[in-house]
């Protein structure tokens, strides 16, 4: 790319202990892990889109799932049948709700807290490698909430894909439990219809010795905003955050990450590619890392990419980083936004390969990277598959 | 048998500082199999003649023609052109994150002859073409030029002009930077394209060393946007003795 950005965001005031962190309400939130969180919708005001959480995104266009009411039944999903990966329902005041410590931040998390009926359980025993994939479709127009707990048992390993297609307005939290030296993948695969909403949060908790990849792949729907975070709670806990966006005219993709480094000799990667083509396309990116006073020993590394296609599109990119311990082994995080290099294109032009073969080509190699790191070979084609077809305009 | 025709061909290329004239009028004509080496002094439009060649958007043709066998060059787009046989082989290669030399390669096979090559005939020209070049079998799983030494770069540009067998190839300083060793690999990949597919080659260089290893059938020696003298062997053996200075351009100037 041609024309590249590295931003460093500025050090907030509550950096280094500057500021007490517990003063009250007359102090605005600094820092990450202090922002207000309820389970309960009622707990927070109106949005009126001038939020943190809420200033990049298109509010008006999902106030149903903000304010309205959510129809909380189960919704349909298809799972594989695969040994050591059980899906199955259980009621609301089951003791694994709740249990990765993750409350919601903002109201549309909260409203599907306070709405869903029962919860999706996805159980992850045994430690030989398997893949389940997940499918919720059909869910249609109405308003829904959801709630799914990922709940890996203590040194098993899996994969679970979580996939939504055709039609959906939908506002879920994802609970992922890794438990001590479990090594799970969890996949959140958005093939949604044209003019589908989906906001998910997604919280994980992350026991000793264990290893989290998550990815978050979102191609398809109107707004889809799925924000992961991550609680590196216990001593050697290790997470890779990878996620690949591809925002068409007139998309709206967005995610905020939150890794929050709380035991030490954590680890984290964070990396986010994304491709905006067309008038409207709209992507966001924030990245979040916290490092506690407890984590001692953390390595961390954050960055996200953006490819720009075409005019008329836009891409926010804000990592922060908040360090509360000076005794870390390495923090870094980066951001580039770049416009598709014209010299790309003659030199495969001057090959013979046509200009829109010759396009794909460069898209595909940039998020190719992304994808080559996903892991299980079945996976990357599905993958590859669905960009591809993204890439064709299908 | 195949020409390629330059007639009166002038060029301006857009700058910050407003409209340049780059070349004034170039004549020249290439057949099939003949060797051309274009050499001049750094800003006498070499370069800019190369990419007008393989229609880079930077350059406007004012005025003039280019035709292969006949056919209007200048109408057809990049991708046309080098379907139609033109080739080049560029100074500096870009890198193309995430896309590698293979695929790469088969891509623009398949671009080039309307079809997909046949798997195993293919994969034995790559090799063999590969180990010519004393390529390392990795090579291919690389992306595109990314983390290539200048080298690397120069021999993946040959070793594409070997696969893609071209009628005509434009060489745009295929020779800079390189070290002996990798000159003559690099020379021997021309070489052995033109004994194998007997294209036509427009070599431009600076300097007179890759004339040791490529045998131009013609000299032309371009100064400030044409061709200033034109002759055979011997007078690439009279720049070399004597430099650019007789024809009163300071390199700088030209810039």
């Amino acid at each position: 790319m041609t024309a590249q950005m590295t931003s460093t965001a500025m050090p907030t005031a509550g950096q280094h202990g500057l500021v007490a962190h517990s003063d009250g309400a007359f102090v605005p939130v600094q820092t990450r892990s202090e922002r207000f969180r309820s389970t309960n919708v009622d707990d927070f005001e109106p949005i009126s889109g001038r939020e943190h959480e809420w200033k990049y995104s298109p509010v008006a266009a999902f106030a149903d799932l903000t304010s309205g009411e959510l129809d909380g039944s189960r919704i349909e999903v298809e799972a594989d049948e695969v040994a050591g990966i059980e899906a199955s329902w259980i009621a609301r005041h089951d003791v694994r709700i709740g249990s990765t410590g993750g409350v919601p931040e903002e109201r549309a998390s909260a409203n599907a807290w306070s709405s869903f009926g029962e919860a999706l359980l996805v159980s992850v025993s045994g430690e030989d490698e398997k893949t389940a994939v997940i499918t919720r479709h059909g869910l249609g127009d109405t308003p829904r909430a959801a709630h799914t707990v990922i709940e890996a048992a203590p040194n098993s390993r899996g994969l679970v894909v979580l996939r939504g297609t055709g039609p959906a307005r939908l506002s879920e939290n994802v609970e992922i439990v890794v438990g001590e030296g479990a090594s799970l993948t969890v996949v959140s695969l958005q093939e949604w219809d044209d003019d589908a909403v989906h906001l998910a949060s997604h919280f994980a908790r992350l026991g000793r010795d264990s290893f989290l990849k998550h990815i978050v792949v979102s191609l398809g729907g109107k707004v889809v905003r799925v924000n992961p975070s991550t609680h590196l709670a216990e001593q050697g806990s290790d997470v890779e955050a990878l996620g690949l966006y591809f925002a068409d005219a007139g998309q709206h993709l967005e995610q905020q990450v939150f890794v929050h480094h709380d035991a030490p000799h954590t680890r984290s990667r964070v990396t986010y590619k994304g491709a905006l083509q067309g008038e409207g396309a709209r992507t966001v990116w924030i990245g979040d890392v916290l490092i506690g006073n407890t984590a001692t020993g953390t390595d961390s590394y954050e960055q996200n990419r953006n490819l720009v296609l075409t005019d008329g599109t836009r891409a926010d990119s804000v990592p922060n980083l908040e360090i509360e311990t000076g005794d870390i082994e390495g923090a870094g995080h980066a951001s580039a936004t770049g416009r598709f290099d014209d010299e790309q294109l003659f030199y495969l032009m001057a090959r013979g390969i046509t200009e829109d073969e010759a396009r794909r080509l460069v898209v595909r190699g940039f998020l190719a990277e992304g994808v080559q790191r996903i892991g299980p070979p079945e996976l990357e084609e599905r993958l590859t598959a669905a960009l591809e077809a993204e890439l064709e305009g299908r | 048998m195949s020409v390629l025709e330059i007639k009166n061909l002038h060029v301006n290329v857009e700058t910050d500082q407003g409209t340049r004239e780059i070349l004034r009028g170039v004549d020249l004509v290439i057949n099939e199999g003949e060797i051309h080496a274009i050499m001049g002094p750094n800003g006498s439009g070499k370069s800019t003649l190369a990419y007008t060649i393989a229609g880079h958007p930077k350059y406007t043709v004012v005025e003039g023609e280019i035709l292969l066998d006949g056919e209007n060059v200048l109408d057809m787009t990049v991708d046309e052109r080098a379907r139609a046989g033109l080739f080049l082989a560029m100074q500096y290669p870009v890198e193309i994150p995430g896309v590698t030399v293979t695929n790469f390669l088969r891509t623009a096979k398949t671009a080039i002859d309307g079809q997909a090559p046949s798997i195993r005939s293919w994969v034995k020209d790559m090799r063999e073409s590969m180990t010519n070049l004393r390529m390392d079998t990795d090579f291919a799983e690389r992306n595109v030029n990314e983390g290539f030494s200048g080298g690397e770069k120069k021999r993946n540009e040959i070793l594409q002009l070997e696969l893609l067998k071209p009628k005509f190839a434009v060489l745009d300083e295929t020779d800079s930077g390189l070290d002996v060793d990798a000159l003559k690999v690099v020379s021997e990949g021309v070489n052995r394209a033109k004994a194998n597919t007997g294209l036509g080659i427009m070599l431009i260089t600076h300097y007179t060393r890759i004339l040791r290893y490529i045998s131009p059938d013609f000299v032309h020696v371009f100064v400030n946007g044409r061709i200033a003298e034109q002759g055979g062997h011997e007078l690439a053996d009279r720049l070399e003795e004597e430099g650019y200075d007789r024809y009163n351009v300071a390199e700088s100037a030209a810039q």
